[in-house]
């Protein structure tokens, strides 16, 4: 018997719950994208709709049948029990917040992403107002030579997303990985300034980032406080929003 | 003249009821008497130093977290400095409008702040009263209704700036070449509500302000007060224009320095020293050397560089003010106050005349030109002129950021200030708490923002040690602030 018959013996649709709450997936879903399609939203930095996942920032960590896990990577499977909001969930999502909080420079007062930043905004909603960790303070380097692109590492998170979104959306190939561990940074595929690659303002790559480390230039600060991003719904409402008025 | 053996040194630290983080240490010589007074700034900050590298479009969002307290000061001048590097050398008039919006919230917000709060328990208690009562608590419990204005005043001042600038501290209306917001005819009508009871109160407090200095002035004359040259930027027909204008000193005798030298050129007549025990720069006039150079900036200076007010009730109240000195400049430290309420009064008439402008609610609100590889932008900041200077490079990011801050410039006169009355009040006597607080309220008529970022609103202990000759210590009097 091949393995495409026994998967077409097998109901496509089946039922997990997340935090005692039944809701209905499809096999190979992922458990945040399951979670997602039933309005409950799962905290991410390195997922984004139409790339490939990463699975490498684990800030959608869940615990699934007693075990943690990346959500945005694990599937989903019959009878699952995932834990999303409990406190020892938060906990660690918290503590991964802060650890990136601590190993970037991040001056949230002054970056213009601010408002709009997705790192930011999880630190709100998770309710951190500092970290417990003591910074790096690494020393890191901002490329401005491209004429309207700017990186600025110091913000990078390392989420892989303009990687993917480079390769997938864009087709360019314009950013890669390089090094390891705590030296690992973002690179470009040139001369290793950002002038000499073929990347572009409009590129999504630049609109993926979910920090202030990729940005065009001479943009900053044109949305007024108060109606920036994150300033008229806090991050995940859309998701919450989405789900169906009796489950809620 | 330095410390020599039996001296004794005299430390007041902090400094209270100013911005930001000081000290004086005076020096007595074996008979009690002062040989030497100075006013040291002991925070160190470097903005200069680490906002290059930067984007040049982020300077006026980051470098006005150099104040909680006149940031908008520090926002619009890091804008206007900008604005050239961008080549917007006319805004439209709703950017034009709405950031002088904002810089006249500013000011309104920022001078009752500090005549409501950090000098009022001065001035209504006296110099040397009870200290348990010398705050802003006693204020509010002797004078109430004072200190409700205070507060009530502050209050419209800020909201002033959250509908310019998307926040009350440290917004981000202006950006380079214009704003990132108008004003909604809902903010509008929100602002005007309250108009005419601020323009009442900002009326009662020039009064009180001017009874005061009048009252009293056969001391405040005297009191750390001294003849000096005073700078600040006019608009062109010699009106007081906070937000913009060219450069204007006049010499003690109201004769002209330098008059209509436009920003980009203030290094032409202005030049900085730095001395070993201060972390603050000294601005001096070129022409007239290090020595002799230094000048005041702020309220008052305003009052003797400026020909008139545009707007009635403040200039009816400027020629009160003038009438005193007659055809020379004011050198009352004191008349700090008068002169900073005055101000108050012409921003709140400012900021009726804007609000009822319909070009706040204009759509049209960036202008960009040929890119440039310098700017250099001057306000008049509450506590006096105000410059931002940058250089970029081909990459947008700053290579060179030079900042000239009211306090600064007012740093001699301070020094000379609190020398005059250390040596007028506490030569020869018994150090007492009230007799300090003389050399704080020579300090206070400044309004100092010495770091530019923190408050020390009254909590902060004062200590005063005196040691003998070989550091021991002799007498210590405490003033717990908590």
């Amino acid at each position: 018997m091949s393995n495409a018959s026994v998967h077409a013996n097998r109901p496509s649709s089946l039922t997990i719950t997340i935090d005692g709450r039944e809701v209905n997936a499809v096999r190979g879903q992922t458990i945040l994208e399951a979670a997602e399609a039933a309005g409950v939203w799962i905290p991410r930095l390195c997922h984004f709709p139409g790339l490939e996942e990463f699975g490498g920032c684990r800030v959608c960590v869940v615990v699934a049948n007693g075990r943690s896990c990346a959500s945005c990577t694990q599937p989903v499977a019959p009878g699952m029990v995932v834990e999303n909001e409990t406190e020892q969930v938060l906990e660690t999502r918290r503590a991964i917040i802060e650890m990136l909080l601590v190993e970037g420079n991040h001056f949230c007062m002054f970056c213009e992403k601010s408002g709009r930043c997705e790192l930011q905004a999880l630190a709100y909603r998770l309710g951190i107002t500092a970290s417990r960790f003591d910074a790096l303070w690494p020393k890191r380097e901002v490329d401005a030579s491209h004429p309207d692109v700017l990186i600025d590492r110091n913000r990078c998170i390392l989420c892989s997303r303009c990687v993917r979104a480079s390769r997938d959306f864009d087709g360019k190939h314009v950013f890669h990985f390089a090094g390891r561990g705590a030296h690992k940074r973002i690179v470009v595929n040139s001369s290793g300034s950002l002038a000499d690659t073929s990347v572009a303002s409009a590129d999504r790559a630049l609109e993926v980032c979910p920090v202030g480390s990729i940005l065009p230039k001479r943009r900053g600060y044109d949305v007024p406080v108060g109606a920036r991003t994150f300033d008229v719904a806090p991050i995940g409402a859309g998701t919450e929003r989405a789900r169906p008025e009796e489950s809620r | 003249m330095g410390e020599q053996a039996g001296d004794r040194r005299i430390v007041i630290e902090p400094v209270t009821r100013v911005e930001g983080h000081g000290k004086v240490t005076i020096l007595l010589d074996e008979q009690g008497r002062v040989r030497q007074a100075r006013l040291h700034v002991v925070e160190f900050r470097g903005f200069e130093r680490f906002i290059q590298g930067r984007p040049y479009w982020e300077m006026p969002v980051a470098v006005q977290r150099l104040c909680g307290i006149c940031p908008v000061s520090h926002h619009l001048c890091a804008a206007k400095a900008v604005d050239h590097i961008v080549g917007a050398d006319r805004l439209t008039p709703t950017a034009d409008k709405v950031r002088r919006l904002m810089h006249h919230g500013q000011f309104f917000q920022s001078h009752a702040l500090h005549f409501f709060y950090l000098a009022a328990p001065d001035l209504l208690f006296g110099f040397g009263s009870d200290v348990l009562a010398r705050n802003v608590i006693g204020v509010a419990r002797a004078h109430p209704e004072l200190a409700k204005r205070g507060i009530l005043m502050r209050k419209w001042g800020q909201e002033i700036i959250r509908v310019t600038s998307g926040k009350r501290i440290h917004g981000t209306g202006a950006i380079p070449g214009g704003v990132n917001k108008n004003v909604s005819l809902a903010e509008r009508d929100e602002a005007l509500r309250d108009l005419p009871q601020m323009i009442e109160w900002a009326q009662a407090a020039v009064g009180l302000a001017k009874d005061y200095t009048l009252s009293h002035l056969d001391e405040l004359a005297d009191f750390g007060s001294f003849e000096s040259s005073h700078l600040s930027i006019v608009r062109s027909d010699g009106a007081l224009d906070l937000y913009d204008g060219n450069l204007r000193a006049i010499d003690a005798d109201g004769r002209t320095i330098f008059d209509g030298v436009a920003p980009a050129r203030y290094a032409d007549v202005l030049a900085e020293d730095v001395k070993p025990w201060s972390y603050m720069k000294f601005p001096f006039i070129r022409d007239l050397g290090p020595d002799d150079g230094w000048y005041r900036v702020g309220p008052l200076s305003r009052m003797n560089t400026c020909a008139f007010i545009d707007t009635p009730l403040a200039e009816a109240a400027r020629r009160e003010f003038r009438a005193i000195t007659g055809p020379r400049p004011c050198h009352v430290t004191m008349a700090y106050h008068w002169a900073r309420m005055i101000e108050t009064l012409h921003a709140a008439e400012k900021i009726g005349e804007l609000l009822h402008d319909s070009d706040l609610q204009g759509s049209d609100l960036v202008v960009r030109g040929e890119r440039r590889s310098e700017g250099v932008g001057i306000v008049e900041a509450p506590r006096g002129t105000l410059f931002h200077h940058y250089r970029v490079d081909d990459d947008d990011l700053v290579t060179m950021c030079n900042l000239i801050v009211s306090t600064t410039s007012n740093n001699v006169p301070m020094n000379r200030a609190v020398e005059s009355v250390a040596r007028k009040y506490l030569s020869g006597r018994e150090i007492t708490e009230g007799l300090l607080n003389h050399v704080e309220v020579a300090i206070r008529a400044y309004d100092p923002c010495l770091s530019c970022a923190t408050h020390a609103m009254g909590q902060m202990p004062l200590e005063v040690d005196l040691l003998d000759a070989d550091g021991r210590l002799v007498d210590r009097r405490v003033r717990d602030g908590s």
